[in-house]
C-alpha cells in the first residue's frame, strides 16, 4: 500500500512550497518596514522613525523587538526589514568582528567611518549618520559599594571582583565585548556571575544581591537609583553610537524614506536620551506618546502632547491590573486570535505531514528510529537559533514563526503515530493477517482505530508546545501573545508581560481541554464504552439488543 | 467442500536457523492432522505455509489441487479458517463484528446471517454475546468467538495453532469437544499445532512428531503408542502417560 508516502510527499510540498511564494509574493509592494531590538531604548527609537516617516506620507510596518542582534540584523541583511536601530561597537564587534588599532577604536568618527565602509562592501547596508549620541555598556555599582571598596574605575574594580558578586545579562556574559573581554584586559574575576534578565538588573542591585550590574549609560534607571558608573580607563569598550541602520532596498527604491529618517541625525543627545528612556522605562508612559512629543519638541511633526502625559502614564502604572487589562481587551484580543492563528496552522500542517509519516515508517521500520531521532534532534535547537537560521529563506514575520513551530509540532506527533501504530494489539493485526484482510484494511480498521489515543496524545502534546513556543514569535516579528511578554521584559513592565503570559497559559490550558474531549471522541469502541460506564455509575453488565 | 492439503519436500531456514528440514505430510480432505512437538520443532512454521504467512525456501505447499503460490496471499487466506493461541479478536468490534470479518471480505451478501450461525454453531448465542465486545467474554468464550470467526465463511479448511493452549483445563476440554462435533458436523480439513499429545491424540486422526524441523514419526494415536519410531517419541508418550499415572495416583 502506498498512499501515506503520496499523502506524506503531497503535504510536504503544500507546507514547503506554499510559505515561501506567499512570502514572496507579500514583499513586492509594501510599507517601510521599521524593526526594533528587545530593550526599551530600541523601541522608542523605532517609533520614533516610525512615526517620522508617517509625518512624510510613508505608510510603516511596525516589527518592534526582533530577537536579538542576529535576528534583527540578519533580517535587515535580506531585506526583510527597512530599518532598525544600530549602535556602532556592536556592529563592530558583534558584527564584523573586527579589531582595530586602540588610538581608531577610541575615536567615534574613526569608528563610525569604518563600520559604514565595510557594511556598505560586505552587506550593502547603509549606517545613516548617527543620532548624537553614545550608549555604552555602563558598569555600575551602588554609592555605598563604591565608598566602600574606593572604586572609581574598572581596574579598581578588577582589584575588588574576588569580593563581589555580578548580575551580568545573558547576552553581556557571552558577547566578547563583554564579561570575556573585560575579564582579559582587566582581569575581572567576581565571586560568583548570576545571569539576570535586563528587567530586575537594577532592583537586585538595589536590594544587595548583587554588587555590580551591566547598565546601558542611557538607561532611565541608572539615573534613578543613583548609581555610581565606573571609568573605562583602558579604554576596553569601543564607542556605542546610535544610528539608523538602512537596507539596501530602501535606499535604492525609497529614497525619499531615507532622507526623512536622516532628519534625525545628530538631534539626540545623551541627556535627552536618558530623559526620555526614564519616562518610558520608570513612569510607565507609552513609548508612542514619548515618541511622537519629542519629534514635535525637535520640530520635525506637528504640535506635542502636553505635559500631563507623564502623570497619566504614572497613574496608568498605578491603577488596578483588572484595569490595565479591560483597558487593553482589544489588543490582548487581537494578539490571543493572531497567537491562536499561529498554532493552529502550524498544528494542523505538522499533523497533514507527521501522521502520514508516522504511519509510513511503520511499514519501513528500519528507518523508522533514525527519522524519528532527526525530528528529535530538531527539538534542540534553541528556538531562537532555529529562528535565525529561517530569516535568510523566509525573513521575518508570520513564515519564519509557522515554520520553525511547524518543525517543533512535528517530533511528537510522528513519535506518537509511529509507536502507536507499530505497539497497536498484535495478536489482533497478526489474525487479521492470516484471516485475508489486505494492509490497507489492517491499517484502517485494526492499527489506526487501536492507535488513535496515542497519535491524540502526542498531537495534544505537540499542541500544548506549540501554545508555550508560539510566544517566541514576537522575537521575529510574527505578533501573538509573545509580543506584550517581550516588551514587558524590555521596558521592566510587570504588567505588561502578565498581559500577555496569563492569556497564553489560559490558552494552553483551554488548548490541552479541547484536545482532551477530541482524545475521548475518537478512543477505540471498547474503551469509550468503558469509559461511559464508569462515569454514570452504571452496572458492569452488558446491555443485551432487543429482540 | 472439504478440501485437501499436501505439504512435499519444504525446507526452511529463519537466518542460520532450520526451521523446516525437507518435511512432507498430507491431510485427505475432511481429516485432521495434529502437529506435535516441543516450541522450535518447526510445527507452526510448517502451518503458516499453508496460508502463505510463511514462504518455504524450499519444496511445494498444495492446498486442494493448487499450489499456494498460484494464488494471491489475500484470497488464499480468505479461503482458510484460522485461530490462534490468543484469539487475536479485534478489541474495539462486537462479537457479531468480529464473526462477520471474513464475510464481509468475501462480500457474501448475508454475511450478518452467516456470522450468527456461526455463533450458534460454536455454542454461543448470537442475541447474548453478539454486541459485547471481546473484553467482556471470558478466555473461553474469547476463543469459542475466534473458533466461530473462522469459520462463518464455511471455508474447506481450518488451521489452528495452540488454539485452546491458554486456557484452563475445564474450558479447554469443554471447547475440544464442541470443536471435534464441529469438525465433523462440517466436514472440514483440520491442521492443528498442538504440544499437548492428549489432544492431538482427541482430536486428529492423524499424529506427526516434528522436532528440530524434521518428521520424528506419523501415524495414528495407536501407531506411536504401540510402536514410537524414535527413542524421542517413545519418551514424549512416556511423558504424556506419567502425567495421568500421577492424577491416578
Amino acid at each position: 500500500m502506498r498512499f501515506p508516502f503520496r499523502i506524506l510527499s503531497i503535504a510536504t510540498m503544500v507546507v514547503g512550497g506554499a510559505i515561501p511564494i506567499a512570502l514572496s509574493a507579500q514583499r513586492q509592494n509594501q510599507p517601510v518596514v521599521v524593526a526594533s531590538k528587545p530593550f526599551g531604548e530600541s523601541y522608542l527609537l523605532a517609533e520614533m522613525f516610525s512615526q517620522l516617516l508617517e509625518s512624510r506620507g510613508f505608510s510603516v510596518d511596525r516589527k518592534p523587538g526582533l530577537g536579538a542582534t542576529e535576528i534583527a540584523f540578519g533580517a535587515l541583511r535580506t531585506d526583510a526589514i527597512d530599518v532598525y536601530p544600530e549602535y556602532t561597537g556592536t556592529g563592530l564587534v558583534a558584527i564584523l568582528h573586527d579589531t582595530l588599532p586602540d588610538s581608531v577604536a577610541a575615536d567615534p568618527r574613526a569608528v563610525f567611518a569604518h563600520v559604514a565602509r565595510r557594511f556598505a562592501d560586505l552587506y550593502r547596508v547603509r549606517w545613516l549618520p548617527p543620532l548624537g549620541f553614545q550608549n555604552t555598556y555602563a558598569i555600575a555599582v551602588t554609592r555605598s559599594t563604591a565608598a566602600r571598596y574606593h572604586l572609581r574605575t574598572l581596574s579598581d574594580l578588577a582589584r575588588e571582583s574576588p569580593h563581589l558578586t555580578a548580575g551580568f545579562t545573558a547576552d553581556f556574559i557571552g558577547r566578547s565585548d563583554g564579561l570575556v573581554g573585560l575579564s582579559r584586559v582587566y582581569g575581572l574575576r567576581p565571586r560568583a556571575v548570576r545571569p539576570l534578565a535586563p528587567a530586575v538588573k537594577y532592583q537586585a542591585l538595589a536590594s544587595g544581591a548583587v554588587d555590580v550590574i551591566d547598565g546601558y549609560s542611557t538607561d532611565g534607571l541608572l539615573a534613578r537609583y543613583d548609581l555610581v558608573t565606573l571609568i573605562d580607563d583602558r579604554h576596553f569598550f569601543p564607542p556605542y553610537e546610535a544610528a539608523a541602520l538602512v537596507s539596501g532596498r530602501l535606499e535604492s527604491q525609497v529614497p525619499g524614506a531615507v532622507a526623512a529618517l536622516m532628519l534625525l541625525s545628530g538631534r539626540l543627545d545623551e541627556k535627552t536620551m536618558q530623559q526620555l528612556n526614564r519616562r518610558v522605562e520608570v513612569n510607565g508612559e507609552d513609548v508612542r506618546r514619548v515618541a511622537g512629543d519629542e519629534l514635535a519638541t525637535l520640530g520635525l511633526t506637528g504640535t506635542a502632547h502636553d505635559a500631563s502625559g507623564a502623570q497619566a502614564g504614572q497613574s496608568a502604572r498605578q491603577s488596578g491590573f483588572a484595569r490595565y487589562l479591560w483597558d487593553r481587551r482589544e489588543t490582548i484580543g487581537a494578539l490571543t486570535v493572531r497567537h491562536l492563528e499561529l498554532v493552529a496552522f502550524a498544528l494542523l500542517a505538522a499533523v497533514i505531514v507527521a501522521v502520514p509519516l508516522g504511519l509510513g515508517l511503520e511499514r519501513t521500520r528500519k528507518i523508522a528510529e533514525p527519522t524519528i531521532g532527526a525530528l528529535g534532534v530538531l527539538q534542540t535547537i534553541p528556538s531562537i537559533a532555529l529562528l535565525a537560521f529561517m530569516i535568510p529563506l523566509l525573513g521575518v514575520g508570520v513564515a519564519p514563526a509557522l515554520m520553525a513551530l511547524w518543525l517543533y509540532a512535528l517530533y511528537p506527533i510522528a513519535r506518537g503515530t509511529y509507536t502507536g501504530v507499530r505497539d497497536a494489539d498484535p495478536d489482533a493485526v497478526a489474525a487479521a493477517e492470516a484471516l485475508g484482510t489486505t494492509p490497507t484494511q489492517r491499517l484502517l480498521w485494526v492499527r489506526l482505530p487501536l492507535a488513535a489515543p496515542v497519535i491524540m496524545a502526542g498531537i495534544r502534546t505537540a499542541a500544548v508546545i506549540t501554545v508555550g513556543a508560539a510566544t517566541l514569535a514576537a522575537f521575529i516579528g510574527a505578533g501573538g501573545l509573545g509580543e506584550p511578554i517581550v516588551a514587558g521584559l524590555a521596558l521592566a513592565d510587570t504588567r505588561m508581560i502578565l498581559s500577555g503570559a496569563l492569556p497564553a497559559a489560559a490558552l494552553a490550558l483551554a488548548v490541552d481541554g479541547v484536545l482532551a474531549i477530541v482524545e475521548l471522541l475518537v478512543a477505540p469502541a471498547h474503551r469509550r464504552k468503558r469509559f461511559w460506564r464508569t462515569r454514570t455509575g452504571g452496572p458492569d453488565v452488558t446491555i443485551a439488543p432487543a429482540v | 467442500m472439504s478440501i485437501s492439503l499436501a505439504a512435499r519436500n519444504v525446507s526452511h531456514r529463519f537466518g542460520n536457523v532450520v526451521a523446516l528440514d525437507d518435511v512432507s505430510i498430507d491431510v485427505p480432505a475432511g481429516r485432521a492432522t495434529a502437529l506435535v512437538g516441543e516450541s522450535g520443532s518447526g510445527k507452526t512454521t510448517l502451518l503458516r505455509c499453508f496460508n502463505r504467512l510463511v514462504e518455504p525456501e524450499q519444496g511445494q505447499v498444495m492446498v486442494g489441487d493448487q499450489d499456494v503460490q498460484t494464488q494471491s496471499p489475500v484470497s488464499l487466506r480468505r479461503g482458510i479458517g484460522y485461530v490462534q493461541q490468543h484469539g487475536g479478536l479485534l478489541p474495539h468490534w462486537r462479537v457479531l463484528r468480529n464473526v462477520e470479518l471474513v464475510p464481509t471480505l468475501q462480500h457474501m451478501p448475508d454475511s450478518i446471517d452467516a456470522a450468527r450461525r456461526a455463533l450458534e454453531l460454536v455454542g454461543l448465542s448470537s442475541t447474548e454475546f453478539g454486541s459485547r465486545f471481546p473484553h467482556e467474554l471470558s478466555g473461553g468464550q474469547r476463543q469459542r468467538v475466534a473458533l466461530a470467526r473462522s469459520i462463518a465463511a464455511r471455508p474447506g479448511v481450518i488451521l489452528l495453532d495452540e488454539p485452546f493452549g491458554a486456557l484452563d483445563a475445564i474450558s479447554r476440554a469443554e471447547l475440544q469437544e464442541s470443536f471435534d462435533n464441529l469438525r465433523h458436523d462440517l466436514t472440514v480439513t483440520t491442521l492443528l499445532v498442538t504440544h499437548d499429545l492428549a489432544e492431538a491424540g482427541r482430536l486428529a486422526e492423524e499424529v506427526v512428531v516434528m522436532r528440530k524441523g524434521r518428521i520424528e514419526q506419523r501415524g495414528s494415536m495407536r501407531d506411536l503408542i504401540r510402536s514410537p519410531a524414535t527413542d524421542y517419541v517413545a519418551r514424549l508418550i512416556e511423558r504424556a502417560r506419567a502425567g495421568l499415572e500421577a492424577l491416578r495416583a
